[in-house]
């Protein structure tokens, strides 16, 4: 069964979707670099992994740095600077792909120091093997709290982790496992623990024989005495489980799900590939359908982080955190266990937030109507409309570039004959029509 | 800086919770979780009202279900109900400034270099003691026509210098760390419905926590106009046509492309809701609410005349809660934010009941004005106050029996082994009075010691 892979022409369009998805959006030039190098060597050198290198002045708050392990909101801001900045857009993508598959929320875990941990383990192994992953994930000192690990022992099991590791992490609800393996598998999962210092938080996590329950247990009509690494082995070796992952991946890049041939390819390449999530995702990356099928709406620190890339701005400001709360996404903060949900991004109140996210991009950007030299920006409509597009570097739709000429005919009709308004009005209009292109179904999507 | 980290981000932390309707991370123990953590939080659009609410505690009820009950309990009588209306004043208010006891020998000695003087501010006719700060002229002006009664020395037993946990203390109406409700909230839970999520409204962009219920919903509305898209450096004839440009982008709503047409969809929702803010915006994009008085030119103002407002158009509001203007933990240079914030807040209060009045309904509507505590009677070297016990607070309304409840107790005698202001009256009594006589229900289904608390006549 083979893959299908993209045959159309790979040039910046194709380039521009693929940065959109696989990452925040390109620099100006990038997606013409990217295109350069073919569909393959494009998606190889996204997949490239090794030291992130940060392009750009770093992030700059009130005068000071920023404090992301201490400082409330903080920890937003340094990620969204790395989403910024970074030249691994894909492997800082993935980041925010794990953070929502295994969706874990400072709310509960109460450290701004263990989430960031969690987020860097994420960075490093996302990658890998993806059960290699889920063990990372399972000795988590933040998913230890969030998921109630430190609280499971021998003789008392919390089912919490064991429940979500197979609804949410590997398998799926209803897929075939039973009630009786929940609590079995929270048998084999016991025995973490760690120490609490006041003024300070949770330290020394570890595994502890003495904790862990080591007798038989039963788990898919299996009997071993299970420990936790079996734990996560037996759910991974699942015959469901090929499937759920290969679809929940899919779904992170493509909003369709794949047909069959490409469904059961994917699952046999997960296997033959010894369960790399690299290789699966090399494949989604190369489908037509990322390229030929619908488009994807941004999530809101895509969408933000993508304009702040876009312009080469630097991180200068908190308000992005409660901007973000307002548009949906206060990253270290997913809503639930089950992550963000993907198709509820838009609504007429997080439009709103998403207007003010502009705004508050465009505000050091926009000409001044009284101080901005006659001449400087053009008086002619189809002019001022080529500027605002070209300023966030995308391509609008004949619908859009309509809407957008008829408010500047509209705009720079009301100026003529008048002097002050020759004057002010092209400035003016140019502000409007760069909020309006961020504003507009295309930049709201990829 | 003008106030201590310890408060800025209590702030943050509230803000953020409210905004994003999650618990409160916790940062330090023994802090309190902020009341209405737990309630889920929706947004929907109010046919009713043609604007977007923000539903608190309705999980069950679909906004088709909460619109209608809007409707109905502003059929059934939202005009003859009793408001009661509270302000807050973040930081913990100078008492001693806004009232200052030119008249009392220790004043100069222990705010050498804050010390106001005699012909500053008018004098307070209920204590020939105290004098008002300079701001507050209006509110002298309340107070002379019987508009305003005036608790010279407010708090509680044993107070908490925490602007957590005092701030606390207030919002859910006892000494209680763990409670989960506020105090209004627990009120709407005996007289309100569980349809009416206008009975108690936050004028603010959170829930205010006194507002957070067991049973019944409550919503949040920061302003009737305020689902507005502006931009920066746009203004004339751009800025008038830029609303309708935003609608003119949903264009691709019937594009193949589903995520694309969903996208020009949402656009067009946006632009379709903005229309229906009609009814209280004009066409130049700025509110229309036509107010009987000349509200200040600042964001308490345009809140307070938005509820006058609601309430003249009979919208079933039995409680409303903001946060008013300034920022009062002014442990350095206070004169400045203090006079601002203070003048702001007299202004805004002021314009408020006149308006109320013009309009004709202020004798049902009352409106409580609270600080979590005042500050300490030695000033600091930094020409600012240290956080202090009992504050000051004042009743305003039509319906005010008296001008003054508990009496100044004196910088001699009346400042704690900590060199505060003790209280002379108990805000659990002003609660337990104001839930019988405004509300007339039994005081003990609302406030914990209700029972302990002696009544104060604050009702004519």
């Amino acid at each position: 069964m083979p893959l299908p892979v993209y045959a159309g022409s790979f040039g910046p369009a194709q380039a521009e979707r693929l940065l959109w998805r696989a990452g925040f959006g390109p620099r100006p030039g990038e997606e013409r670099a990217l295109a350069a190098r073919g569909l393959d060597g494009a998606v190889a050198h996204l997949l490239t992994t090794g030291p992130d290198r940060l392009v750009g002045r770093p992030p700059k708050v009130n005068g000071r740095r920023l404090y992301p392990l201490d400082k409330f909101g903080h920890d937003h801001l340094w990620w969204l600077d790395r989403m910024v900045r970074t030249s691994r857009p894909l492997t800082e993508r993935m980041t925010l792909v794990w953070h929502d598959w295994f969706a874990t929320s400072n709310e509960t875990v109460g450290s701004q120091r263990l989430m960031i941990r969690q987020n860097n383990m994420f960075r490093r192994s996302g990658l890998g093997s993806f059960p290699g992953l889920v063990m990372r994930v399972t000795e988590n000192p933040a998913m230890l709290l969030y998921l109630n690990g430190l609280e499971s022992e021998k003789g008392a099991p919390n089912e919490n982790y064991a429940r979500e590791l197979m609804e949410l992490f590997t398998l799926g609800a209803g897929s075939g496992y039973t009630e009786r393996d929940v609590r079995e598998q929270a048998r084999a999962l016991t025995g973490f623990t760690a120490r609490y210092k006041n003024g300070y938080g949770w330290v020394k996590f570890k595994f502890d024989h003495n904790r862990h329950d080591d007798a038989m247990k039963v788990v898919f009509d299996k009997a071993g005495p299970y420990g936790w690494k079996q734990a996560v082995k037996l759910t991974v070796e699942h015959p469901a489980h090929k499937t759920f992952f290969t679809r929940k991946l899919w779904g992170y890049f493509i909003p369709e799900p794949a047909d069959d041939e490409t469904q059961a390819a994917l699952e046999a390449l997960y296997v033959r590939s010894g369960y790399s999530t690299r290789q699966v995702l090399a494949a989604i990356l190369k489908h037509p359908r990322l390229y030929e099928g619908p488009r994807m709406v941004k999530p809101p620190a895509v969408y933000l982080a993508g304009m702040l890339r876009t312009l080469g701005d630097r991180i200068s400001t908190e308000d992005w955190v409660w901007l973000s709360i307002q548009a949906g996404q206060l990253l270290f903060y997913p809503p639930n266990v089950s992550g963000w949900n993907d198709e509820r991004w838009l609504d007429t109140s997080t439009f709103q937030a998403r207007w003010n996210m502009a705004h508050r991009v465009l505000k050091k950007h926009a000409y001044h109507p009284d101080r901005t030299k006659r001449g400087t920006v053009p008086a002619d409509p189809a002019k001022l409309v080529d500027r605002a597009v070209s300023f966030w570097g995308i391509q609008v739709s004949d619908s859009t570039r309509r809407a957008l000429l008829t408010y500047a005919q509209k705009t720079m009709g009301a100026a003529v004959a008048d002097d002050d308004r020759q004057r002010k009005f092209p400035p003016m209009t140019l502000n409007a029509l760069r909020h309006l292109v961020a504003a507009s179904p295309e930049m709201q999507t990829s | 800086m003008n106030c201590c980290n310890e408060f800025s981000r209590s702030t943050l932390l509230r803000r953020a919770v409210a905004e994003a309707g999650n618990g409160l991370p916790t940062i330090e123990p023994g802090m309190p979780a902020p009341a209405g953590t737990g309630l889920d939080r929706r947004q929907f659009l109010s046919r009713t009202l043609g604007t977007a609410l923000t539903v608190y505690g309705a999980s069950a009820l679909g906004p088709r279900l909460l619109d209608d009950g809007i409707a109905r309990a502003a059929a059934t009588g939202g005009k003859g109900r009793r408001v009661l209306v509270s302000v807050f004043a973040p930081g913990g208010w100078d008492s001693l400034s806004l009232l200052y006891p030119i008249g009392d020998p220790r004043y100069r000695k222990l705010r050498d270099s804050l010390a106001l003087k005699p012909d500053d501010g008018p004098r307070f006719r209920s204590d020939a003691r105290l004098h008002w700060h300079p701001s507050l002229k209006p509110l002298a002006a309340l107070h002379a026509r019987g508009r305003l009664t005036v608790f010279p020395a407010i708090g509680y037993s044993h107070p908490d210098q925490s602007h957590f946990t005092s701030r606390h203390f207030w919002e859910v109406g006892a000494l209680d760390p763990k409670s989960g409700t506020g105090w209004l909230g627990r009120l709407l839970d005996v007289i309100g419905t569980e349809d009416n999520a206008m009975q108690g409204l936050s004028l603010d962009g959170a829930l205010m926590p006194s507002l957070a219920t067991a049973r019944v919903p409550v919503a949040t509305l920061a302003s009737p106009g305020d689902y507005r898209f502006g931009s920066h450096n746009v203004w004339d004839v751009p800025g008038e046509l830029l609303n309708d440009a935003i609608g003119s982008l949903g264009g691709l709503a019937g594009d193949p492309d589903p995520i694309l047409a969903q996208a020009a969809r949402t656009v067009k929702q946006a632009d379709g809701l903005r229309h229906q803010l009609g009814r209280f915006v004009g066409k130049d994009g700025q509110v229309h609410i036509n107010p009987k008085a000349k509200y200040p030119d600042t964001d308490f103002g345009r809140r307070l005349s938005g509820l006058a407002a609601l309430l003249d158009a009979n919208f079933p509001i039995r409680t409303a809660a903001l946060t008013g203007p300034g920022s009062y933990d002014t442990h350095a240079d206070q004169q400045g934010p203090l006079q601002d914030g203070a003048g702001q807040m007299a202004e805004g209060l002021a314009a408020f009941q006149q308006d109320l009045e013009r309009r004709g309904i202020a004798g049902r509507v009352l409106t409580l004005v609270w600080s979590e505590f005042g500050r300490r009677a030695q000033q600091n070297d930094s020409n600012g106050t240290d956080h202090g016990a009992a504050g000051v607070a004042f009743l305003m309304g039509t319906g005010v029996r008296q001008r003054m409840v508990g009496e100044f107790p004196g910088l001699a005698k009346g400042l704690d082994r900590d060199g505060n202001l003790r209280a002379t009256s108990d805000f659990r009594s002003v609660y337990a009075s104001l839930v019988e006589q405004w509300f007339g229900v039994d005081a003990d289904r609302v406030i914990p010691d209700a029972r302990k608390m002696p009544r104060m006549r604050l009702v004519a």
